[in-house]
């Protein structure tokens, strides 16, 4: 389409920027107050000991030493990273199979809604209710288990258990999510190039390994860059179905955060344990951006 | 558009919106109300009760009570110190106060005229700070008992009185592990106590469990520890060192979380403090007996089909029955929005008359000797023998000959003994840890009490 060219060039309207700034300024506020605010005083506070109710006092480096010497901090960080590998993991490959599946097999929008249901579940009431279900003596998961002939399995009761168990609901929960936006990269895709392919004779494995998977790199980068600081941040199912137990076996870094804050009033290590989260999941961000080429298409 | 008025438009919208919610804070802490905040829904009649009497007695004064769940409750507490939308008045916990008066929240209580002679032996000193100064007045007390399902009991030949007469040691477990252990059942209708007896196959244990303990065990192993003569720190209050690494002490918890080896007692596993606590494994018939707190008489009378009684606390080595007598007080904030109001409502709260009528709800019993008197003839009224808890505070009033009563630990820093003393229990009770490695967690938090 061309453009007319009869009408006058555009000229730039001098009040434009203020009204630029005006359209920014509530997203803008909302960054300085919530986001860019927290975290130069969440920065500020971690060299301090301080109670919250009490004047903050600058202690230099103290908490960073504490933290670096403290053995549960770093069991909290590995059990993180477990959880971390178990959830992204199962939660990947499983999106990204249901969403080739849906686009593959079927273009139902019912189908997509029943995949999306359990992430319209609040994160406690999911917690909560696999909790009931996996009770070792009284869930019916249990009960079927038993059933099968089995011995009954501590859920989340057992150290071994109880990471997978908490990652595996979090999956339950956030996979149909994650599978959409897959989808909606494969909806990009463009299909004349499976049809090529089936003319030239591929099977759907190999054009799933030969079309989609390079063609959705971008998309499945993006999903998993935001996948996984999601996943580092995993807080409210541990809080309502182990509490960080047995004996820190699921003592993620966010709820040991939560109780040195707000448990035993320690908010100057807590930051400081905090912009070490921080530190290590910018670090990850920049290397599975720059690993995985997430602002190129290989789409010509 | 003029963007100047939007400007300012806006601005005036998010001020607004801002004062609103400042408003929207201190709302109903204006002079004429008096807030009230408690944990327990089952005790909210009774106080409500009470508030009206005091409406009454004080024209012009009105109290609004909030209840909140036990996990909600200090949360939100503590939010609510920053926010500066704390309540007036509120219900505290012995194991929360130290840490309130370090953070200089509450009010001394100095000036209200708390005679301790007033209220059961030992419940109003408990609330004296470090300073010298006093931030509760005495609210209830509760003591440990033993539950049991008196069909399960029937049906293993124990009376009553045999129940009642238990004692135990560190070595044998005495009676009282005789009794778990014919009280448990397993597959195949063997008992503990006989041959062929399927630990890993228990239908129903002798004895529920409340995990691991924490730092405290109230329901769990504390009076077990207690009666074998131990305590958990230097002094009776405001100790400075906690003594978990007492060889008396891991001898009570290797043989107490042993009884969950041999099969006699809930595993770890089936414990969960939120969906399966002890009442719940023995409302499932999963367990025939349970210690627990007189704060759940009332949950575990109310039962369908299972006819529940209670038994008083074993007679450990030291030949005395233990259990803890733990009291509620209420505490005003330091900033409480109406002050002369907050104190007015705390004496009332503390007074014989409020006291009495709480009691009359046969719901808790409250801390003054008359309060208790009411409760008990409450609870007969509704068909339930509350002697074994009753019953080791008259002794101990009496000289103490066969019961010891002991407080919940009162040391400062009780936030961080939680934080290392929760995980270490779980550790010994869930993954078999042994009970030497408390060795190093009472050296920790030794340490930080030393600060």
């Amino acid at each position: 389409m061309t453009v007319a060219s009869t009408s006058p060039p555009l000229r730039r309207p001098r009040g434009d920027g203020a009204l630029a700034a005006l359209f920014v300024a509530p997203a803008m506020l909302g960054f300085l107050v919530f986001l860019l605010w927290p975290t130069l005083r969440g920065v500020y506070l971690s060299f301090t000991r301080f109670n919250l109710l009490t004047p903050a006092e600058w202690v230099g480096l103290d908490n960073y030493v504490r933290m670096v010497n403290d053995p549960i901090f770093w069991d909290s960080l590995t059990v993180t990273v477990e959880y971390v590998a178990i959830n992204i993991g199962v939660q990947t490959v499983s999106a990204l199979a249901i969403a080739v599946l849906l686009q593959r097999l079927t273009q139902s929008a019912v189908l997509r809604g029943i995949v999306l249901t359990p992430y319209l579940m609040s994160n406690v009431v999911a917690g909560i209710v696999w909790l009931w279900i996996l009770d070792t003596q009284l869930g019916i998961g249990n009960e079927i288990v038993a059933g099968l002939g089995f011995d009954r399995i501590p859920f989340l009761a057992d150290e071994t258990w109880a990471i997978p168990t908490i990652a595996v609901i979090n999956v339950w929960r956030h996979v149909g999510y994650t599978a959409l936006l897959i989808f909606a990269g494969l909806q990009a895709i463009p299909n004349d190039m499976y049809e090529a392919a089936k003319v030239d004779g591929a099977s759907e494995w190999r054009m799933f390994r030969r079309i989609t998977m390079p063609l959705l790199r971008p998309v499945l980068a993006v999903v998993l860059i935001m996948t996984v600081i999601g996943s580092f941040q995993v807080f409210d199912t541990v809080a309502v179905t182990t509490a960080g137990g047995p004996a820190n076996a699921t003592n993620v870094l966010q709820f040991y955060i939560y109780g040195s804050a707000f448990g035993r009033f320690q908010f100057g290590y807590a930051s400081a344990m905090s912009v070490a989260l921080l530190i290590v999941l910018s670090a990850i961000t920049f290397l599975q951006y720059r690993l995985t080429r997430a602002g190129h298409t290989d789409l010509g | 558009m003029r963007i100047r008025t939007v400007v300012a438009l806006t601005g005036a919208l998010a001020l607004s919106l801002v004062t609103g919610c400042a408003q929207g804070g201190a709302a109903g802490s204006s002079s004429d109300t008096v807030t009230y905040w408690l944990w327990d829904a089952n005790q909210q009649p009774a106080y409500e009760a009470c508030a009206e009497d005091f409406e009454r007695e004080n024209p012009g004064l009105t109290v609004e009570i909030t209840q909140l769940g036990w996990d909600d409750y200090w949360t939100k507490l503590t939010a609510s110190f920053i926010a500066g939308t704390q309540p007036d008045v509120f219900t505290d916990h012995i194991q929360k106060f130290g840490q309130f008066a370090d953070l200089k929240v509450l009010e001394p209580l100095d000036d209200l005229g708390i005679d301790d002679a007033a209220y059961q032996p030992g419940l109003a000193a408990n609330w004296m700070g470090q300073d010298g100064h006093r931030y509760g007045a005495p609210k209830d007390w509760d003591t440990v008992a033993l539950f049991y399902n008196r069909k399960l009991t029937k049906a293993a030949g124990l009376t009553a009185a045999q129940l009642n007469d238990l004692s135990w040691n560190p070595e044998d477990g005495g009676t009282f592990e005789k009794a778990i252990a014919h009280l448990t059942v397993d597959r195949n209708g063997k008992r503990g106590d006989e041959a062929g007896f399927d630990r890993n196959n228990v239908k129903v244990y002798g004895l529920a469990t409340n995990g691991g303990g924490d730092g405290d065990g109230q329901t769990q192993w504390s009076t077990f520890a207690a009666s074998a003569g131990w305590t958990y720190t230097n002094e009776k209050r405001w100790g400075t060192e906690y003594q978990y690494d007492s060889s008396t002490f891991q001898s009570v918890i290797k043989w107490y979380f042993g009884l969950a080896e041999k099969g006699y007692m809930v595993p770890f596993t089936d414990y969960n403090s939120q969906s399966n606590q002890a009442n719940t494994q023995v409302s499932s018939g999963r367990a025939a007996a349970a210690f627990d707190g007189a704060w759940m008489i009332s949950s575990y009378a109310g039962f369908k089909n299972l006819d529940i009684a209670t038994a008083v606390t074993p007679a450990g080595p030291t030949g005395r029955r233990a259990t803890m007598m733990n009291g509620l007080a209420d505490s005003i904030t330091k900033d409480a929005h109406n002050m002369p109001g907050a104190k007015k409502w705390v004496t009332y709260l503390a007074s014989a008359k409020c006291q009495q009528k709480v009691g009359s709800y046969g719901i808790v019993f409250p801390a003054t000797p008359d309060g208790t008197k009411a409760a008990v003839a409450a609870y007969e009224k509704k068909g339930i023998d509350v002697s074994a808890f009753t019953r080791p505070v008259a002794d101990e009033k009496a000289g103490g000959k066969e019961f010891a009563t002991f407080s919940y630990p009162i040391t400062n820093y009780a936030a961080d003994v939680y934080a290392l003393m929760h995980p270490a229990m779980q550790d010994i009770f869930g993954n078999g840890r042994s009970v030497t490695s408390l060795d190093r967690t009472n050296s920790q938090i030794n340490l930080i009490l030393d600060q």
